[in-house]
């Protein structure tokens, strides 16, 4: 009742009732791929609140100072604030180095969560008119998310990551023209310099996040507005969308996948050992790690780098150094046929529809077949970033192994796609009903054999709502999203889901919608467990300190 | 209808317990974070804590909520031609300023102006009255004069360059310089029983990592970072891997004192090539 009253005065001032009714009815399609982009979501939630707290206790600048913590290595040794305050927060800072490991952890799950969300919507074709500006601000954002993981992790001033930074620096080096006065102007001189750190951090916990926050809306936006697309199946159409309500059963599911991110995120950073930077020392410039290898998401670029032969070449007299070409212009390359895809596909299938529906991928085997090929070459790009490391292991030269792999990179590819262009036929050909696909029954459309559906529907005395039902065959039904307030709109509701097909006013409902089975018992103690918990927790950490 | 009320009370159960773990959990972070348990303590329990929310949350919604079988109509296009005819119409119509074309010119030169004026303080990124860009990249604190020390500052004497291993030396007066770490090691000639001293810069020419790995058998430096591989017998010329020219060499004498002085700075420009170079 206090609930009530209290959105009574809400109501009375904003008038939001009828943007929520709509917002707790909108349908989001079940299945298990539409969760990437959520775990995406979450995971950068994770980053935003453990890195609120480690923000608190880091210091981004080289000025040297006098390590005075426990970890015995260090103790009163000259180390540059920025080491000096991470070592801290891993050793000193209670629930810190927690911190900080769920953080990288959470950024290794954001971006492997991006890259998955990626291979579902390419693979689905799910980037087709209308959602070509989606694509778009997604590959931004997947760009803006590899940027700040690298930032990120560059900013402890360890060994490991300053040798990063000093490769980073000789990429940017190398690009013609620009490179000197670009790499002086982002590390304000030559490298190592005392600039650098800062500003890794100001990009990393400001700039960056900033803009993936306004990204991350203006998807979010466009999804509403567009709604979902969906896979084909019975009772689904260009004109609907089929699923779960965004409440309840949505709702209850979503924050479970957040309580989900958060669990897996905490688990990793409470046990699994991930950057420890005292291990590996301060950044001198005149120090190496071996082996070194950065993190999983630009490792490839590390690969890149490690494989392509030594091509340096002179334009006019001036020097195109080494990296430019595997460091430069493959990346550049990556991305832009990234951005460019929707329209390559556009222009390869001739298709400049709307789609709502989704392809399946059997249905499109060239397309598995890119997909499969450009994925294996990245794949042996990351492999290539641990090269030394598997020389070690095989006893061989790193020289054989480069030679393997450069020559993997040229044919992988290839043979990858091939197998699965002939794996994704042969599956096509076995799932299809009809072998000899004709203009009539066009791939997408296959398995969905015109329906002999009806619609139901209804009039609600209880509430004084109508609603309505779809009917497919084998008694399948799908039921309107929300309860209309009048029969027209309910009827025009109907249509346009569902085209010419005819509407049955049927009283009473012959079942009534399924009922919402929540006890109301269960569902009350659930809330004061939790509201308990939080509290305890809350006063715990208080009391702690 | 009769088993369906015993599999939701059976859900309920489940459910019931995970929140109860979910509680028993964050109190136990709590209690782990005031005894200072360590990070694996506190790090199980909040992900137990969170991990039942989850599975309680799921299974709610999975068990006791009706999952699927809506549907919501879509409308074939977002476009409304009307609407955006009259739309173009009022944005453009009189009095818009849209068809002020001389005035809008002029307020976009100036808008231009003012933004590309607005750039210029980018510039202070690297100062202004520092030495340009190329300048700092084609020179290093190695000159005729100082002596090559260790990392910790010690002079170095002929006799304490080996044939087993490099010794990193740095100019006397300038340890930070990031590109300054070069290297001293005895490369054994053909006929010569002592070997003579090489010195090279420590900077890959590929992406200037230390090629910090000797190989004293066969005297050649290897980089860790992408594993280019150096012949130091053979002036230091790249055998393997993605780099395309030799270390620069750093000329050397022994002065009075018995020291290793350097007598000019690096043979040419160290570490990853450039536009300019």
């Amino acid at each position: 009742m206090q609930l009530r009253r209290f959105y009574r005065v809400v109501d009375d001032r904003v008038g939001t009732s009828t943007v929520l009714r709509k917002a707790l009815a909108k349908v989001f399609p079940d299945h298990w791929t539409f969760m990437f982009g959520e775990i995406a979501l979450y995971s950068f939630i994770t980053l935003i609140l453990t890195g609120l707290f480690l923000t608190l206790f880091f210091v981004p600048s080289t000025a040297e100072t006098t390590y005075q913590g426990v970890y015995e290595p260090l103790a009163g040794t000259e180390i540059s604030a920025a080491f000096a305050s991470t070592v801290s927060l891993s050793f000193d800072v209670r629930a810190g180095l927690l911190f900080r490991q769920a953080h990288h952890w959470s950024a290794l799950i954001f971006i492997a969560a991006i890259v998955m969300h990626l291979l579902r919507i390419f693979f689905t074709a799910a980037y087709r008119r209308p959602r070509e500006i989606n694509w778009l601000i997604g590959v931004t954002m997947l760009a803006l998310a590899l940027l700040n993981g690298f930032t990120g992790y560059s900013m402890p001033d360890d060994l490991l990551s300053g040798t990063g930074l000093r490769i980073i620096y000789s990429v940017i080096l190398s690009i013609p023209l620009l490179g000197p006065w670009l790499a002086f102007l982002i590390f304000g001189g030559e490298f190592p310099g005392d600039a650098i750190v800062p500003r890794l951090f100001i990009t990393h916990v400001f700039l960056v996040p900033a803009a993936l926050v306004v990204l991350i809306s203006a998807h979010l936006a466009i999804v509403v507005r567009q709604k979902h697309s969906q896979f084909p199946g019975p009772g689904r159409g260009e004109s609907n969308t089929v699923g779960s309500r965004f409440w309840p059963a949505y709702t209850m599911r979503t924050i479970a996948l957040f309580a989900a991110v958060l669990a897996v995120a905490f688990a990793l950073g409470g046990v699994a050992q991930i950057n420890p930077v005292w291990i590996y020392g301060p950044y001198g410039p005149a120090q190496a790690t071996s082996p070194a290898q950065p993190d999983w998401y630009v490792a490839w670029g590390d690969g890149a780098l490690r494989l392509f032969p030594p091509v340096e070449f002179t334009v006019f007299g001036y020097l195109v150094p080494a990296p430019f070409l595997p460091g430069v212009v493959v990346g550049g390359l990556i991305f832009v046929l990234l951005y460019a895809w929707p329209f390559i596909d556009r222009r390869l299938s001739r298709d400049t529809a709307t789609h709502e529906l989704l392809q399946r991928p059997r249905d499109h085997p060239v397309r598995v077949a890119i997909g499969a090929g450009s994925l294996a070459f990245l794949a042996i790009l990351l492999i290539a970033a641990v090269d030394d490391v598997i020389a070690r292991f095989t006893h061989l030269p790193v020289v054989a192994v480069l030679w393997v792999l450069r020559v993997l990179a040229l044919l992988l590819p290839f043979v990858v796609g091939a197998v699965a262009y002939a794996i994704t036929r042969s599956v096509r050909d076995r799932s299809a009903p009809d072998p000899e696909p004709t203009a009539a029954s066009p791939p997408a459309q296959r398995g969905e054999q015109p329906e002999p559906a009806g619609i139901d529907l209804w009039h609600n005395r209880l509430n004084e709502t109508w609603r309505w039902r779809w009917r497919g065959r084998e008694g399948r039904e799908l039921i309107s999203h929300v309860a209309f307030l009048d029969r027209d709109s309910a009827v025009a509701g109907a249509q346009l889901a569902y085209p010419d097909t005819p509407i049955d006013d049927v009283t009473p409902p012959p079942t009534p919608p399924r009922p919402i089975t929540g006890r109301a018992g269960s569902a009350l103690l659930a809330i004061a467990l939790l509201a308990i918990g939080r509290r305890r927790r809350g006063n715990g950490r208080r009391t702690g300190r | 209808m009769s088993a369906e009320p015993l599999r939701q009370r059976q859900a309920g159960i489940r459910i019931r317990i995970a929140f109860i773990v979910a509680t028993l959990a964050g109190a136990a972070f709590a209690v782990c974070y005031a005894v200072d348990a360590g990070e694996q303590a506190l790090g199980l329990t909040i992900a137990l804590a969170f991990g039942s929310i989850a599975y309680g949350l799921g299974a709610w919604a999975r068990l006791l909520l009706p999952t699927g079988g809506y549907v919501q109509s879509r409308e074939p296009s977002l476009r409304r031609p009307r609407e955006e005819s009259l739309l173009i119409q009022e944005f453009t119509e009189e009095p818009s300023p849209v068809n002020r074309r001389s005035l809008l010119g002029l307020l976009g030169l100036a808008g231009t102006t003012i933004g590309a004026a607005l750039l210029f303080p980018l510039r202070s990124l690297y100062p202004p009255g520092q030495p340009a860009p190329l300048t700092e990249l084609r020179q290093t604190p190695w000159r005729f004069g100082p002596r090559l020390v260790t990392t910790d500052g010690q002079p170095v004497r002929p006799t304490m360059v080996t044939t087993e291993a490099t010794l990193t030396v740095l100019p006397e007066g300038n340890l930070e310089a990031g590109d300054a770490p070069a290297f001293v090691v005895r490369v054994p000639g053909p006929g010569q029983d002592g070997g003579t001293i090489h010195a090279y810069s420590l900077l890959c020419t590929h992406a200037g990592c230390p090629v910090a790995l000797y190989e004293s058998t066969t005297a050649r430096v290897l980089c860790p970072c992408h594993q280019s591989v150096f012949d130091l017998r053979d002036a230091a010329k790249p055998i393997a891997g993605p780099a395309a020219r030799p270390l620069p060499a750093l000329p050397i004498a022994v002065d009075a004192d018995g020291f290793l002085r350097a007598t000019g700075d690096f043979t040419s420009p160290p570490g990853p090539g450039f536009w300019g170079r």
